[in-house]
């Protein structure tokens, strides 16, 4: 039956049964990235963004929520251009942020 | 002419003996990998080139040129140059003196190894022939030549700003050892022979000094051991010549045919990247070039450093030296081998594993293809980092309109990026990905010019894409040829005083100096920076370094900046959005794009 609206699946984040370990090594190799004050600089200029739904804002919290899907597909969509390096007001390397979260596992080990 | 020892044989060659046959094993089998290493074409093309008549010609004519001679040193410093060129030419001379010797007066010696270098100890020339003066004179005079370029070499050890360099390298211990056994040969040589002169004869530098120390040495007790030394000096020179700098000498005679026959880097560890690493003399030149040394703690960052850390095999340093790098290509256009320094980092970038791979084949181009299709005439792709300095945008479509030029925009809404940011982080398939995607948006267009105002776009989109039938031109280059045409006419202002920024991708990248200036001269007069074209410094934002911190480029696009305002310009003006972007940040000048002069003046 159409009631003419829509139910949104619940969105609650159990921070508990979250694992921390990519965004823990992140932090651990990338210092910076707790520097991130969410502005939204990096979404705004991200050549990704319109097609994808690309944000380097939200890939650090999507990291400390655990939403590790949501994640890789924005990582996956990121073509490197460096803009929001550039445009990032506390000065973080998001696009070597970026390189390094490609090179963690989802235990948060580098590959080798 | 009479030889002194009837066996023609003295223990003390034998030194001599070992490090000469261990040098050739060891070059023998080092050049045998090295093109065994190459991929299965590039081998037979250099092979094919070395039967080649015409590559033949310039294999010859570059190492004698390069390797003997070093007319790219004498260009870049005379000092250095007559250095370098005293050193190897007049060895290389005193060999082959030597073994015109042996030919002339004792052919049937020719196949002992040792004769030609030692012919003064085991035969007694005499000087009052025409030939025995004239050789004894010229052997000599090229070991006063060689002589001359140690000191010049020793000085240069101490003081190396006395020979116009800032910075020199840091040796390691084995190249210590070569450099003190060099050094110490030729001297050597000198003794050796001036203490035997009175037998063997000699010419206006061995008879005098042997007269000299007949005065307070007895020559005869002193002649063997010092032939002894200078045998033992050269052992050791050879000995450890294949683990040091000086590897460079047969590396680069194998490098010149390689790159003469087109060969590139396939592998970043093997084949022509491993003839790189090895044909680097560590001369240190790339240091003061560097960009990033104008702090000194970067300096471990340069070329010189990576070729020594790949012979050495130090994965921890390897990723950190080619991370850091901006490559600006500044290394390679002043090295005077030619290793390629931003090649071969990015090469170790490709190296890398990741867990997580990006896939842009499922990107929808349909809506981009469609707002551009069928247009024809001027393509324009203002690319990605336009979006941060829209007035080029702006600009350069006003112009295009002001000349009449008919023109479509390709990223008006939204827009790919052109894939040499992913080729410069080592990631080339994905590279690919990007590019094929673009050229569908192109190909749809049907345009006949595809007009960039972006380096990094235009040297991405020349190189890699294969767009037959499509002229891929930069913007100021374009403008440049409508003011040309008279399509454009500029109304020059003699008061505004404009300096060119060579963007790396745009100069050292695709060679393009000349347009740029030729367009700005029209608009206003023109000055020069301190440094410029193929060693123009790089702004310090290049998207080639992966690590480098925005406040470690800051130091770096201040340097920049000096280096541009040295001729106190009005203004600024480079053709890049990313050095524009960068250069704004710092500059106390106005910063332009090349676009937004001509546009004010039209």
């Amino acid at each position: 039956m159409d009631f003419g609206f829509k139910r949104s699946p619940s969105s609650a984040v159990n921070l508990d049964t979250v694992d921390h370990a990519r965004y823990d090594r992140l932090v651990q190799l990338e210092p910076d990235a707790l520097t991130c004050i969410g502005c939204g600089s990096c979404s705004a200029t991200c050549t990704a963004a319109p097609w994808s739904g690309m944000s380097v804002r939200k890939v650090i919290l999507g990291l400390q929520r655990g939403r590790d899907d949501e994640v890789d597909r924005m990582l996956s969509r990121c073509m490197l251009c460096g803009k929001c390096t550039m445009v990032c007001p506390r000065g973080i390397n998001t696009r070597h942020l970026i390189l390094t979260l490609c090179r963690l596992d989802r235990k948060g080990e580098v590959v080798r | 002419m009479r030889e002194r020892f009837a066996d023609a044989f003295n223990p003390f060659v034998i030194p001599f003996l070992i490090g000469m046959l261990f040098v050739l094993g060891y070059c023998l089998v080092a050049m045998v990998r090295v093109v065994a290493q190459l991929p299965k074409a590039d081998r037979k093309r250099f092979l094919l080139s070395l039967i080649t008549p015409k590559y033949i010609w310039m294999n010859i004519r570059d190492i004698f040129l390069n390797c003997l001679i070093h007319v790219k040193l004498w260009k870049r410093n005379k000092v250095l140059g007559y250095m370098h060129s005293s050193i190897a030419f007049g060895w290389f001379m005193l060999i082959v003196l030597g073994h015109l010797e042996v030919m002339l007066f004792l052919p049937e010696r020719i196949h002992f190894f040792y004769y030609p270098i030692f012919f003064n100890f085991f035969v007694a020339e005499t000087e009052t022939t025409l030939e025995g003066a004239l050789l004894m004179f010229l052997m000599d005079f090229f070991l006063l030549m060689v002589l001359s370029g140690i000191v010049l070499a020793i000085i240069k050890r101490f003081a190396s700003r006395i020979v116009g360099m800032r910075r020199t390298t840091r040796l390691s211990l084995l190249d210590r050892v070569g450099l003190y056994a060099l050094w110490s040969i030729f001297p050597l040589r000198l003794l050796a022979e001036s203490f035997t002169a009175h037998i063997s004869g000699g010419s206006f530098l061995t008879i005098p000094m042997n007269w000299i120390f007949r005065q307070f040495l007895g020559n005869d007790l002193n002649a063997l051991p010092t032939w002894w030394a200078y045998s033992v000096a050269l052992c050791v020179f050879m000995c450890v010549l294949p683990f040091t700098r000086y590897m460079h000498i047969p590396a680069e005679m194998l490098l010149i045919p390689m790159r003469n026959a087109g060969i590139r880097i396939r592998h970043p560890r093997k084949g022509f990247a491993l003839l790189e690493v090895y044909s680097c003399p560590s001369c240190g030149v790339c240091i003061d070039a560097c960009p990033m040394s104008v702090r000194k703690v970067n300096c471990q960052y340069t070329t010189v450093y990576l070729n020594r850390q790949l012979r050495r095999g130090n994965e921890r340093r390897i990723e950190e030296i080619s991370d850091k790098c901006l490559l600006c290509g500044k290394c390679t256009a002043v090295c005077q081998v030619g290793v390629q320094g931003p090649e071969l980092r990015v090469a170790q970038r490709q190296r890398r594993k990741y867990a997580l791979t990006p896939s842009y084949a499922g990107i929808d181009v349909q809506p981009m293809a469609a707002s551009v299709a069928g247009a024809g005439g001027v393509l324009y792709f203002a690319g990605c980092m336009t979006r941060l300095t829209p007035s080029i945008r702006r600009a350069t479509t006003s112009l295009l309109d002001k000349a009449g030029v008919r023109w479509t925009l390709m990223d008006e809404e939204e827009g790919l990026c052109c894939g040499r940011p992913l080729i410069m982080a080592g990631r080339p398939e994905q590279a690919r990905e990007l590019i094929d995607k673009n050229l569908e948006i192109i190909r749809a267009s049907g345009c006949d010019t595809l007009l960039l105002s972006c380096p990094i776009c235009y040297r991405v989109f020349k190189e890699e894409y294969p767009l037959e039938g499509v002229r891929v031109v930069h913007h100021s280059v374009f403008f440049q040829e409508l003011i040309a045409a008279g399509r454009l006419r500029p109304a020059r202002n003699e008061k505004e005083k404009f300096v060119w920024h060579d963007p790396c991708e745009l100069g050292r990248g695709c060679g393009i100096y000349e347009q740029p200036r030729a367009a700005l001269a029209a608009a206003g007069e023109l000055v020069e920076a301190g440094r410029n074209r193929a060693e123009s410094i790089c702004c310090g934002g290049s998207l080639g370094s992966l690590t480098l911190g925005f406040e470690q480029r800051r130091a770096m696009t201040q340097n920049a900046l000096d280096n541009l305002t040295v001729s106190d310009p009005s203004s600024i003006v480079t053709g890049c959005p990313l050095c524009l972007s960068t250069f704004g940040r710092y500059a106390d000048r106005p910063v332009r794009d090349i676009a937004e002069i001509l546009d004010s003046h039209c």
